[in-house]
C-alpha cells in the first residue's frame, strides 16, 4: 500500500514519464545508428555494435574524465533551463534564452578581457564579469517583459525578435573590438578569458574528476542558484506573487499584486539566469568564443534549456538533473566521433527526440494515471487510497474519465 | 388525461443503484433514477449532490463502479458517448459544445454528415432542421455563425442537434443557468412541445420555479445520495428544498430593522469610460454607504454596474470622480491601498478575479493576505501558520472539498469556490464589503448561507455595498435599493415600500426619479 501510494504521487509520476521519455529518445537514437551504420560504407559492424553500447550505456561507462565534462557542459544549460522553467512557472514562455545567453557573453567576455588584472586583482574582475553577464541577461530579458507587460506584446514573438537582435549585437560589438585572436586563419576568434588570467577557481574539482581539462566550480555555483530559485519559487513571497501572476493575472491584479512589475521582473530574472549560464561558461577561460560575421546564429544552450525545463518539469531541482543528462548526451557524442565513425553529431538526433518527447510528458503522465487505476481496479474491495478531488471540471477530466472508463469496463 | 398518460406509460430509461466513485469521495452512490415515457422529469440537488455525475453516467462518460442501466427494459452498457448517441440519448451541456466558427447548420450535422463520394449533401440536411425547427418551435438562423448568435439561440442549436440524431431521451445540463428571463420563458414551452411530441425529458436543475413550473416528477440527490422521487403536483417548494438541503430552508431572508451609522464609503460624481462604446459606462454616480447597512444597486446586466465596480476597486481607471472611503481619499489608489483601507471585495467573475484555479484552497485564501507578518517572515512564507488559518475558515464558512486546504481550487464546486471568496472576504473584517452578484449561480442553501453572513456583517456594522441582477435578491436582502440604468442612479427606493414591479420599471429605464438623487 505504501509503495503504492509512492507510485501514485504527483512527483513520481512526473519522474518516470520523464525517465520514458528519456528511454524512448534514446530507442530512437539506437535506430537511427542502425539506420545509418546500414547506409554508410564506412562504418563497420562493430561500429554499429559499439555505437548501440554508447547511446544505451555509454553513460554507465563514464571516465572520471567524461564525468568532469560532463559537469562542465551542464552548467550553461541547467542555468538556461533554470532560465525557462521561472518564466515558466509565471506563466510565460522564455523562447529568448539564447538572447539572453549572447547578451551575457557578450558582458561577460568584455568585462574579463578588458581590466587588465595587473590592475585589478583576478578575482574582482570574475566577479564583475559575472555579474555583468547577469546583468545584461536581466536586461535583455526584461524587454519582452516589458513590451508583454505593457503593450500586451506576445513573449514568445518579442524574445524571437531580442534573440536576433542580440546575435546581430555580439558581430557587431566583437568586429569593433580589439578582443580578436589571430589564430589558426580564424578571424572570429576571441581571446580565452584565460588570457587575462581570469578563471572561475577549479574548487577542487579536477582532483575529484582527474583527467578532466574542464571541469571547474561552474557546476557547483549552478546548483546553488538552482536551489536558491526553488526555494524562491515554492517558500517566498515573491515566487507566491509570480506563481498567482502566471495562474491567473486577473485574480492577481484583484487581490492587489502588481501583475505588471511581476511580469517584468519574471523576465528579468529569467533574463539573468540565462546571462548567469553564459558568464559560468566563459569564465572557465578553456573555451573560445567563436561567431562568424558571414551569418549570425543562436546558441544553442537556449534552446537546450527549453528541454531541461520541460524534461523536469519546470521544477528547478530536477533541472539539475535533466541539465546533467542532456550534457551526458553530448559527452557520448563525442565519444561516438572518437572512437566509431559516426559522426558525433548524431546524438543531436537523440537531444531533438526527447525535446519532442518532452513536450508528450504531460500525455505521458495521463498514461501513466490510468495505468495506476487500472492496476487500482484489479484489486478490488480495497479502497482508492491516495485522495484525488473530484473531476467537477468536465472539460479538464473528459479524456482521462474517457480513458478509465473503457477500461474499467473491459 | 395527459398526466394519466405520462402517469402509467413505462419506463425507458431505468438507472438502477448506481455507485461511481471518484478518489475520496463517492460522487453517486446507490443513485436510482426511473424516466417515464414522455414525461419531464427533473433532477434536483445542490451544487456537488452528483446530478452532473449520475448524468455523465448515462451519457457514458463515466463508468459505474456498481449498478444497471435499462432502455426499455433491457439492461444495456453504455461505454462512451457513442453508445448513448445509439440508444437515442442526447444530452445539452451546461457550456454548450459548439464550434463557434461553424454555422448553425455545419453544426447540427457535425459527426452525423450525409455524405454522397465525400461530399457533404446539405440540402437534405437543411431541409430536415427546418422541418424540425418548425414542428418544436426551435427558431434558428441555420446560416448564422455560433459565434455571432445568442446564447439562446445556441441552446436552440444545441437541441436540434440532439433531435437531428432522432435522439427521445434528452438530457438538460442545467439549461437555465445562461439564459435570460425570456429566455427561460421560451425554453419551457420548448420542452412541453418536446414532451408533447412524447419525448423523455431529464431536466437537471437547482431552481425550483422552473421545476414546479415544467416538470412531472422530480427525483431529488444529496451528498451524492437519493432522497426521493416526488410527483412535482403533490409538492411545494418548500418540501423539496427541505429534500435537497437536508434541512429546513429560509427562502426569505430574515433580518432586522437596519441601524444605519456614519458614512463608510462616499463617491462623489463618479465617471468611467466603457471599454464596449464610447459613451461612458458610469456616468457621474454619486452615492454613500453607512456602516450597518446594506446598499443594494439593482439594474440589469450591463448598465454600468461592472465598471461602476471595478473602478470603485481600482481595477479599472475613472475619468473623474472622488471616492472617499473610511474619510481617506482613495480615488487614485492602488488596488492594494484601497483594499488595505478598508475594502472587501467578492467579485463577479469567481473564475477570474475571486480565485487562482490552480491553485490550492489554502493558497487561495491569504491571496491578499500573504504579506502579513501573521503569514510571512522575512519574505519566507509560514505554511503552518497558513494551513491553520484555512483549517479555521473552512470549519467557520463549512467550505466542502475533496482533500480539504490543499484541494485545488478548480476541482471544488461552484457552491463551494463562492463559500471560499466569501469566507476569505469576510474575514479580513474589513469596514466595507463590495458584493458583487455574490450567490449567482448557486443552490439555495448556499444562496441562504451567504445571504445570512451578509445580514450578520450588516448587524456587526459593517457597511454593505450589494451589486444584485436578481429581483428576489434585491428585494430580500438590501436595506436601501439605487437603481443603475445606462450608468445612472435613476431612482432610490426603501424596499418595504416599494414593489418588485415597480422595481423592474426603473429597472427598465421606464420610469426614473428627476434630479437629485444623490444617494
Amino acid at each position: 500500500m505504501k509503495l503504492k501510494g509512492f507510485l501514485n504521487k504527483d512527483g513520481t509520476k512526473s519522474v518516470f514519464s520523464t525517465l520514458i521519455s528519456i528511454i524512448i529518445g534514446l530507442i530512437a537514437g539506437v535506430i537511427v545508428i542502425i539506420i545509418v551504420g546500414l547506409a554508410d560504407k564506412n562504418i563497420s559492424s562493430r561500429d554499429i555494435g559499439n555505437g548501440i553500447n554508447l547511446v544505451l550505456f555509454g553513460i554507465f561507462n563514464f571516465t572520471s574524465t567524461n564525468i568532469g565534462d560532463m559537469l562542465f557542459r551542464a552548467v550553461p544549460i541547467i542555468m538556461t533551463g533554470l532560465s525557462v522553467s521561472l518564466a515558466y512557472k509565471t506563466g510565460l514562455f522564455n523562447i529568448g534564452a539564447s538572447g539572453q545567453y549572447l547578451a551575457g557573453t557578450t558582458a561577460t567576455l568584455f568585462i574579463a578581457l578588458c581590466i587588465p588584472t595587473t590592475v585589478v586583482p583576478a578575482w574582482l574582475v570574475w566577479t564583475l564579469a559575472f555579474l555583468g553577464g547577469i546583468l545584461a541577461g536581466a536586461l535583455w530579458g526584461a524587454i519582452p517583459g516589458m513590451l508583454k507587460a505593457f503593450l500586451n506584446i506576445n513573449e514568445v514573438l518579442a524574445c524571437i525578435m531580442t534573440n536576433w537582435l542580440a546575435a546581430k549585437m555580439v558581430t557587431w560589438v566583437f568586429s569593433l573590438s580589439n578582443l580578436q585572436r589571430n589564430e589558426y586563419g580564424m578571424t572570429s576568434l576571441i581571446w580565452k578569458t584565460e588570457h587575462n588570467g581570469v578563471m572561475t577557481s577549479r574548487m577542487g574539482l579536477d582532483k575529484l574528476f582527474p583527467g578532466s581539462q574542464q571541469v571547474n566550480g561552474g557546476i557547483i555555483i549552478a546548483i546553488i542558484i538552482a536551489v536558491i530559485i526553488y526555494i524562491i519559487l515554492s517558500k517566498t513571497t515573491l515566487g507566491y506573487e509570480l506563481k498567482a501572476c502566471g495562474s491567473n493575472r486577473h485574480a492577481a491584479r484583484y487581490a492587489g499584486i502588481k501583475d505588471k512589475r511581476n511580469i517584468v521582473l519574471s523576465m528579468a530574472l529569467a533574463g539573468a539566469l540565462a546571462g548567469a549560464g553564459a558568464a559560468l561558461y566563459w569564465l572557465s577561460g578553456t573555451t573560445d568564443f567563436k561567431w562568424d560575421t558571414a551569418y549570425q546564429s543562436l546558441p544553442g544552450e537556449g534552446f537546450t534549456g527549453i528541454a531541461v525545463a520541460l524534461l523536469g518539469a519546470c521544477n528547478p531541482i530536477a533541472n539539475i538533473f535533466t541539465g546533467m543528462f542532456m550534457s551526458s548526451l553530448s559527452v557520448i557524442g563525442t565519444k561516438l566521433g572518437n572512437v566509431t565513425n559516426y559522426n558525433e553529431h548524431i546524438t543531436s538526433v537523440i537531444i531533438a527526440v526527447i525535446v519532442y518527447l518532452s513536450a508528450f510528458s504531460l500525455l505521458i503522465k495521463r498514461w501513466l494515471t490510468n495505468w495506476f487505476k487500472k492496476s487500482e481496479e484489479k484489486q478490488l474491495n480495497k479502497k482508492a487510497a491516495p485522495p484525488k478531488p473530484k473531476g467537477k471540471d468536465k472539460e479538464n477530466a473528459l479524456p482521462e474519465e474517457l480513458k478509465t472508463g473503457k477500461e474499467g469496463a473491459e | 388525461m395527459e398526466q394519466q398518460t405520462v402517469q402509467n406509460a413505462p419506463y425507458v430509461i431505468e438507472m438502477l443503484h448506481i455507485t461511481k466513485e471518484f478518489p475520496g469521495i463517492k460522487a453517486n452512490d446507490d443513485i436510482t433514477l426511473q424516466l417515464k415515457k414522455g414525461e419531464i422529469h427533473a433532477l434536483l440537488g445542490e451544487n456537488g449532490a452528483g446530478k452532473s455525475t449520475l448524468m455523465s453516467v448515462l451519457f457514458g462518460l463515466y463508468q459505474p463502479e456498481k449498478g444497471e442501466i435499462r432502455k426499455n427494459g433491457q439492461v444495456v452498457h453504455i461505454k462512451d458517448p457513442n453508445d448513448a448517441t445509439a440508444l437515442n440519448i442526447g444530452m445539452v451541456h451546461q457550456h454548450f459544445k459548439l464550434i463557434e466558427v461553424f454555422t448553425v447548420l455545419d453544426n447540427i450535422i457535425l459527426g452525423a454528415e450525409d455524405t454522397k463520394l465525400g461530399f457533404i449533401q446539405k440540402k437534405e440536411a437543411r431541409k430536415k432542421v427546418a422541418a424540425l425547427s418548425e414542428k418544436y418551435g426551435l427558431s434558428i438562423d441555420m446560416d448564422a455563425k455560433v459565434e455571432d448568435i445568442t446564447v439562446g439561440m445556441q441552446q436552440r442549436v444545441e437541441i436540434l442537434k440532439m433531435l437531428y440524431r432522432d435522439n427521445d431521451i434528452l438530457i438538460f445540463d442545467e439549461p437555465t443557468a445562461v439564459l435570460t428571463p425570456q429566455e427561460i420563458a421560451e425554453l419551457m414551452q420548448i420542452m412541453r412541445n418536446l414532451k408533447a411530441e412524447g419525448k423523455s425529458i431529464l431536466f437537471i436543475s437547482h431552481k425550483l420555479n422552473e421545476i414546479m413550473e415544467v416538470s412531472d416528477r422530480v427525483t431529488v440527490l444529496r451528498k451524492g445520495k437519493y432522497v426521493g422521487t416526488v410527483e412535482t403536483k403533490d409538492t411545494d417548494k418548500a418540501e423539496l428544498s427541505r429534500m435537497m438541503v437536508g434541512r429546513p430552508v429560509q427562502l426569505v431572508v430574515d433580518k432586522g430593522e437596519a441601524d444605519p451609522g456614519d458614512a463608510v464609503l462616499k463617491i462623489e460624481n463618479l465617471t468611467v469610460p466603457s471599454k464596449l462604446h464610447k459613451n461612458n459606462a458610469v456616468k457621474n454616480v454619486s452615492l454613500t454607504v453607512h456602516a450597518g447597512e446594506i446598499l443594494c444597486i439593482a439594474g440589469i446586466d450591463g448598465n454600468g454596474q461592472t465598471e461602476f465596480v471595478h473602478a470603485l476597486t481600482g481595477l479599472e481607471k475613472a475619468t473623474s470622480g472622488k471616492i472617499t472611503l473610511c474619510g481617506h481619499d482613495i480615488s487614485r489608489a492602488s488596488i492594494l491601498r484601497r483594499s488595505q483601507t478598508g475594502m472587501s471585495h467578492i467579485p463577479e467573475d469567481r473564475h477570474k478575479h475571486g480565485l487562482v484555479l490552480d491553485f490550492t484552497l489554502e493558497q487561495n485564501m491569504v491571496l491578499q493576505r500573504y504579506k502579513e507578518q501573521r503569514f510571512q517572515k522575512l519574505g519566507f512564507i509560514k505554511f503552518a501558520e497558513i494551513r491553520k488559518y484555512t483549517e479555521d475558515l473552512i470549519k467557520k464558512f463549512d467550505v466542502r472539498s475533496g482533500q480539504g486546504p490543499v484541494t485545488k481550487a478548480r476541482s471544488m464546486s461552484g457552491g463551494n469556490q463562492q463559500k471560499a471568496i466569501v469566507a476569505r472576504e469576510l474575514d479580513r473584517d474589513m469596514p466595507l464589503i463590495v458584493a458583487v452578484q455574490p450567490t449567482r449561480g448557486l443552490d439555495v442553501g448556499a444562496i441562504e448561507f451567504i445571504h445570512s453572513q451578509l445580514v450578520k456583517e450588516r448587524d456587526e456594522g459593517k457597511a454593505v455595498l450589494l451589486v444584485s441582477l436578481e429581483l428576489e435578491e434585491v428585494m430580500n436582502l438590501s436595506d436601501r435599493i439605487l437603481v443603475m440604468y445606462e450608468g445612472e442612479i435613476v431612482g432610490e427606493l426603501d424596499p418595504k415600500a416599494t414593489t418588485a414591479e415597480e422595481l423592474g420599471l426603473y429597472m427598465a429605464g421606464a420610469k426614473r426619479q428627476d434630479k437629485g438623487v444623490t444617494a
